[in-house]
């Protein structure tokens, strides 16, 4: 049985061994832990890069695999980050507040402690009160329940309206990006109880652990997240190699075939997408962390752009695709956006990185998906010989109908 | 014996186009039946109507013998209660291999979360292998099904049919592009299946539906034109008139 499971996913054995040996590598080279090779903020670059390798899979089960193109599914990301951060802020403005104000000569009441705490959040947008969305900040536990729970039901609702209109295709990718405008102009708005455009910050501040280096903490979360990264290739593997994988890959090529074999078509569309968003926000969770901060730019319409450049660059329908593309786009990207690339000096205009990496960007996208549609994880199939048989263009079987070879190789 | 499906008086439209007009049909629990007629009769709009695909203006689709109205219903309840449709151009998963498009139709539990957990059993094993051998396909379940000739594809649609185990098989032109051998043996196949339920096909082809051996139905302009033995209804004037003679 389980021998089975290994066997049908070739990939998943290389990956965790080779995400295995990176964490362990990175952490003997970090600053806390070994030669402090790589820099405490470059293991942070590296743990964020896992969870972003995380969102791309969750993206390429729900459009790789059953053809939803969601240009929404960062917004999830977003709001599993603010959801911890909500515990992160409160826990960690308690404690300074109830230090400050264990030296006055009456204890304060619990409604003075919550004022002074609100007050210090809150200020910034000129409020103190706690609005009704902070009610579970305080635990840690419940905190961790709405990671889950509230990206899980808006994309219960939305999908539940979506879906049942029977809305596909790019009007389906639209209404994804309005859900996302609308989530990140909402959450610009001071009074919408999250800090307006502040966001949430501190978040690189564990409650508690101020006695622990950032160095060590940041090694923590690496292992955190490439934990997750593993769970996460471990169950999207699992519901793609069974039946479930053949109804929604089927969904992707044929919908009305699907559903007039007797299954509900909404019903696996509902099920993906809000198992895809639940771990965007799993991931999102663990990235601002790490960040340190997270605010409504975050959760823009474009960032959910990237994330489907990122996983057709690494290449669909394949977990390992979605990861590469995550890996590979946002360490350039680091390294273009950073300064660190070289400027080109062509004589009459000086090239700046900074500026043209985004063209540079949107144009492998578009040379990707003109030349190389299965993205750069089609080079593996140059070693595992899943290649087509080249009969120079001849057509694969008997007659006609059958697909020739183009056709066959997708 | 009631019959096993009754429709009566349907009519639709489609922008002002009346492409089913007060049509009315019903086929008993093991009977084979041909429904001929020219390009735009409306027989796809008949199995469309059946299936759920499209909602008729009026009249009634009636199911089974608790006469369940099939109207309103979805596509997929439809087909679990029991009807297989197999479309006019072949549509099977290319992507994927002909056993995995044979196990995705065995007749199982369709729900999220039980075909997540689904693990074939012997018994889903032993089905899928006795279809491939009824549809002529066992040296090939392990290709990919897009590789497949265009014959062996409408073989394939059939088996999926099959499968799903369904009270009523409507098979919209099964043996277009077929060679003629390959059109005997999808003969054999669906006389084989109307043993045991109910078969409508759709058919251009004369020969295909002499050898089918069954009642026949002539649609034009969306009602029935005549009904009866093929022998008797292609002496019928009206007949000879729209479809035969041109
Ligand atoms: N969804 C639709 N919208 C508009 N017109 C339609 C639609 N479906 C069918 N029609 C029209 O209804 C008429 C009947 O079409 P139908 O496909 O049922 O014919 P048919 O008998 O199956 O013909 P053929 O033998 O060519 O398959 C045709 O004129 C067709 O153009
Ligand atoms: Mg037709």
């Amino acid at each position: 049985m389980k021998n089975s499971f290994f066997m049908k996913n070739p990939s998943l054995l290389v990956f965790l061994g080779l995400l295995a040996l990176f964490t362990l590598g990175v952490t003997l080279m970090s600053e806390a832990y070994g030669s402090g090779l790589v820099s405490t903020s470059f293991v942070k670059t590296l743990g964020k890069t896992l969870c972003l390798a995380l969102v791309a899979i969750a993206m390429d089960l729900v459009w790789g695999y059953t053809g939803i193109l969601s240009l929404g599914h960062f917004a999830f990301f977003g709001v599993g980050g603010y959801m911890i951060g909500m515990w992160l802020m409160y826990a960690r403005t308690e404690i300074i507040v109830v230090n400050s104000m264990a030296s006055a000569p009456i204890p304060p009441t619990a409604s003075e402690l919550s004022d002074a705490i609100g007050s210090q959040i809150f200020g910034v947008v000129g409020s103190s009160d706690f609005p009704a969305i902070w009610m579970f900040a305080d635990s840690l536990v419940l905190q961790l329940f709405m990671v889950v729970l509230v990206p899980g039901l808006v994309a219960l609702v939305f999908g539940w309206l979506a879906f049942r209109s029977r809305v596909t295709g790019v009007y389906l990718s639209i209404l994804t990006q309005a859900m996302t405008l609308a989530l990140s102009l909402y959450l610009f708005q001071n009074d919408s109880g999250l800090r307006g455009n502040n966001g949430l910050s501190g978040l690189q501040n564990l409650p508690g652990a101020d006695n622990i280096p950032q160095s060590v903490i940041s090694i923590w979360f690496l292992w955190g997240s490439a934990l997750a990264l593993a769970l996460t290739y471990i169950a999207t593997s699992f519901v793609v190699s069974g039946k479930f994988g053949s109804v929604i890959r089927g969904i992707r090529d044929d919908e009305a075939r699907v559903r007039f074999l007797g299954y509900s078509v909404e019903g696996y569309k509902l099920f993906v997408f809000v198992l895809t968003a639940i771990m965007a926000a799993i991931g999102g969770a663990l990235y601002y962390p790490q960040a340190g901060i997270i605010n409504p730019a975050e959760i823009a319409p474009i960032a959910s752009i990237y994330l489907a450049v990122w996983v057709a660059i690494g290449g669909r329908g394949r977990i390992y695709g979605a990861v590469i593309g995550a890996v590979v786009v946002s360490l350039v990207s680091t390294w273009f956006t950073g300064g660190q690339a070289p400027n080109i000096n062509l004589g009459f205009y000086v090239v700046k990185w900074v500026d043209w990496w985004q063209v540079l960007l949107g144009l492998s996208f578009v040379l990707v998906t003109l030349f190389a549609p299965k993205g750069i994880g089609g080079l593996v199939d140059l070693f595992t010989g899943r290649l087509a048989p080249s009969r120079k263009g001849a057509p694969l079987g008997p007659d006609a109908g059958s697909l020739r070879e183009e056709e066959a190789e997708k | 014996m009631s019959q096993l499906l009754e429709v009566s008086g349907i009519s639709v439209s489609f922008d002002g186009f009346k492409a089913i007009n007060n049509l009315s049909f019903s086929i008993g629990h093991a009977e084979m039946r041909a429904i001929i007629g020219p390009n735009g009769a409306g027989k796809t709009t008949f199995m469309d109507i059946v299936t759920g695909k499209t909602k008729p203006d009026e009249g009634s689709v009636l199911w089974g013998d608790l006469s369940r109205n099939l109207i309103g219903m979805n596509e997929a309840k439809i087909a679990r209660i029991g009807i297989g449709r197999k479309f006019q151009r072949p549509t099977v998963f290319e992507d994927q291999s002909v056993f995995d498009n044979l196990m995705i139709a065995v007749r199982n539990d369709r729900s999220p979360l039980a075909v997540l957990f689904f693990r074939p059993k012997t018994k889903d094993n032993d089905k899928v292998h006795e279809l491939a051998s009824t549809i002529g396909l066992s040296q090939e379940l392990m290709r990919k099904s897009g590789e497949l000739s265009h014959g062996q594809k409408q073989w394939l649609e059939i088996g999926m049919l099959l499968a799903q185990d369904p009270k009523l098989l409507l098979v919209d032109e099964p043996a277009a592009g077929m060679t003629l051998g390959e059109r005997e043996h999808t003969t054999d196949i669906l006389k084989e299946a109307a043993k045991t339920r109910a078969v409508v096909v759709i058919e251009h082809d004369m020969e295909f539906i002499r050898r089918l051996d069954c009642k026949v139905t002539v649609l034009h302009e969306g009602s029935v034109l005549a009904e009866g033995a093929l022998d008797h209804v292609t002496k019928n004037q009206d007949v000879i008139d729209v479809y035969l003679g041109r």
